[in-house]
């Protein structure tokens, strides 16, 4: 599904390296979940691969099903079925949340030569995905995260990846902020959408979100490299002893 | 002050063009005053300081600068499903086969020119009279010359709740237009009337329009500039609003390589309501762009409010100009002003200036005013674009979401859906 080979990436304009050496491939149907210290390049990798500007590939590649998506638009990326769940979902004053996830929808079939989706249609589909999410109508209403709680635009950002059916996602930190059954909540949210054909990519700090969404391989990233890759005990032992051993026996 | 004789030569060379219309003794008096008042100022220069940011040379040549005629080829006309009075201007000349029967109740419409040739009208107590009192402080020279010089336009007096919208639509035909229109409106106590604007008017364009309106009268007006890309347009509006009156005052502008809207606004009545806004898109690709809101309101009453609502969206070399002052007369108490003008420039060649500016005499008042210009948020550019949005369409719901707050002083939501609608037309088109 997703292929990144040694990675490297700095700033655009400092001269500051940040990942170093990236490799990470995530099959179709599996959940990959990625773990490291703060400041590890965990968003970075995320935002390089979403297509976000100030950033320089220096070396490497990253394939989304045979594409080399590096070179791709933020908007070609989304459309060649890329997601991000941000950290920090963006605020966007006067942009209303269904005409912004309704543009997103229909362009992106557009974009793959699809028919768009009619007004009846989506408001029946969003109903039932928000509803899912309890999200309410108001909700949906107001401007894209304006005024939303941090627990609110997290079940917002898996709105729009439940809209958007991606066949990769990658979810930044999306347990943070989230009380218990929000969380549970989102976990439901995401495996409503595991299938064979789509995959997962998890950065989190906490075990706590991997017991709802159980994943299959679990990378540790420090210092812009993954150290470390193992099976869901390795998450766990991360919970109990934090990163001090495994940083060691890498080093 | 003696006037310089470079000013006194630009008035000559100007008016030496204009001929004087014939008409009753009163309205030969009122033309005479105004071509007196424009002597007396002369003509604008860059040098002057209200036209610091705006260069009104082409506005005020002898010889009018040509327009190429825009073709708007298969766009609906503005308004269309809004049922209507339709009055129709072409190059500046009434065309009476293509505009609506003039009765219409509540409402008594004539055009100027045949009111001024009346011996006895109610347009002599207005024509040129608000008008004249919007020269002080500030001169209005071309608003001078417009009153002097006006060849037609409608005079319009509202006498209750006119069941439709007026809508005065300008079209341009002649490459080399040079058209001076001016409109009366009077609105009686308790009457309501909504004005509307549309067209490209001809390759130049001065318009002027008095707006009287009585105890607890009501004047909507909405107006839509554009796409004509060569326009060269300076406007003004005065009014003077009385006791429990409303005024609310919007411009949709597109194109145009110069455009000045003024608009003069007197508060002399306690309790009243003047809401002025524009929301205006600038692409200098497309020949140049420069655009320029100039906005004089004052309270000269207790318990008014006053609003400024003006955005401008720039690319491409365009420039915007935002010049608003609000003056609060001795004795305004419990003014509530409010002034807000912002740019969004979508690139670095694009510039915005704002003079704004306050002028306070009462002691227990709110204004607040504020001007800013930004760039394009970034961060929601990216978000947006994540999600699939092309980036020209996520652009695009941004400056929408710009221009929301002008566009939301219009107060019909039928004529508010309308405007929106043209914009995102414009929006798209600009896309191909
Ligand atoms: N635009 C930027 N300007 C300056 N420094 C940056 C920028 N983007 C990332 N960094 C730096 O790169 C490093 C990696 O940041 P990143 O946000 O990827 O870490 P993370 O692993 O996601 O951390 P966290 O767990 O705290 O979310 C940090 O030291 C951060 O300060
Ligand atoms: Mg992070």
């Amino acid at each position: 599904m997703l292929s990144i080979k040694n990675l490297h990436v700095k700033l655009e304009e400092e001269d500051k390296q940040i990942l170093k050496g990236v490799d990470l491939t995530v099959e179709s149907g599996k959940v990959h979940a990625i773990m490291g210290p703060n400041g590890s390049g965990k968003s970075t990798l995320s935002y390089v691969l979403s297509g976000r500007d100030g950033y320089e590939v220096t070396e490497g590649e990253a394939v989304l099903e045979g594409q080399d998506i590096l070179d791709m638009d933020p908007e070609e990326r989304a459309a060649a079925g890329l997601f991000l769940a941000f950290q920090y979902p963006v605020e966007i004053p006067g942009v209303g949340n269904m005409t912004f996830l309704r543009t997103a929808v229909n362009a992106q079939r557009k974009a793959r030569g699809e028919e768009e989706m009619s007004a009846a249609d989506f408001l029946k589909l969003i109903r039932e995905k928000a509803k899912a999410l309890k999200i309410d109508a108001d909700m949906l209403k107001r401007p894209v995260n304006v005024g939303f709680s941090g627990g609110e635009k997290k079940r917002n950002e898996i709105l729009q990846m439940a809209m958007l059916e991606p066949k990769m996602c990658i979810l930044d930190e999306t347990d943070s902020g989230l009380d218990v059954d929000a969380m549970k909540l989102v976990a439901e949210g995401v495996n409503a959408l595991r299938d064979a054909g789509r995959g997962f990519l998890v950065i989190t700090h906490y075990q706590r979100l991997l017991d709802h969404i159980k994943p299959d391989v679990v990378h540790i990233m420090a210092d812009g490299r993954i150290v470390k890759t193992g099976g869901p005990e390795l998450a766990l032992e991360v919970e109990e002893n934090g990163y001090g051993d495994i940083l060691a026996e890498v080093a | 002050m003696a006037l310089a004789q470079a000013k006194i030569d630009l008035t000559e060379a100007r008016l030496s063009r204009l001929e004087m219309p014939a008409g009753s003794s009163w309205a030969a008096e009122a033309r005479q005053g105004a071509a007196a008042r424009l002597r007396a100022s002369g003509l604008p220069t860059r040098r002057d300081e209200y036209w610091k940011f705006t260069d009104p040379a082409t506005l005020t040549a002898a010889e009018p600068p040509q327009a190429a005629i825009f073709e708007a080829r298969d766009e609906a006309p503005l308004y269309d499903g809004i049922d209507r009075l339709k009055l129709v201007f072409v190059d500046g000349v009434f065309d009476a086969a293509a505009s609506d029967d003039l009765t219409l109740e509540g409402v008594e419409i004539d055009l100027l020119a045949d009111a001024l040739a009346k011996d006895i009208h109610w347009a002599k107590d207005l024509y040129g009279v608000l008008e004249t009192r919007g020269q002080d402080p500030v001169a209005r020279p071309l608003a001078a010359l417009n009153t002097a010089y006006a060849t037609n336009g409608i005079v319009l007096r509202a006498t209750g709740k006119v069941s439709k919208p007026i809508n005065l639509i300008y079209l341009h035909n002649d490459v080399a237009s040079d058209a001076i229109l001016h409109h009366l409106v009077k609105i009686e106590e308790g009457a309501e009337v909504t004005v509307l604007e549309s067209g490209p008017a001809a390759a130049r364009f001065n318009k002027c329009m008095e707006i009287e309106v009585a105890d607890g009268g009501t004047f909507h007006h909405v107006r839509a500039q554009g796409r004509d890309h060569e326009r060269r347009a300076v406007t003004h509006m005065f009014s003077r609003i009385s006791s429990g009156s409303t005024f609310k005052s919007f411009t949709l502008t597109a194109n145009g390589v110069l455009t000045r809207n003024e608009n003069i606004i007197e508060i002399v009545g306690d309790d009243a309501v003047a809401h002025v806004a524009g929301a205006a898109l600038g692409d200098g690709a497309r020949g140049a762009f420069h655009h320029d809101d100039t906005v004089f309101i004052t309270h000269d009453a207790e318990r008014c409010e006053s609003r400024q609502v003006f955005k401008k969206v720039l690319r491409n070399r365009a420039e915007g100009v935002f010049q608003g002052k609000i003056l609060v007369r001795q004795g305004a108490q419990k003014t509530d002003g409010y002034q807000i003008s912002q740019a969004l420039l979508l690139d670095e060649d694009s510039s915005f200036q704002a003079k704004p500016e306050l002028e306070i005499y009462a002691d227990d008042v709110i204004c607040s005013h504020g001007s800013t210009t930004g760039a394009i948020d970034e961060d929601g550019l990216f978000y947006l674009r994540s999600r699939g949005v092309p980036e020209d369409k996520a652009t695009d719901l941004l400056v929408l979401a710009f221009l929301a707050e002008a566009i939301e002083e219009i107060e019909d939501e039928r004529l508010r859906e309308d405007i929106l609608l043209r914009l995102q037309q414009w929006l798209e088109r600009r896309r191909g």
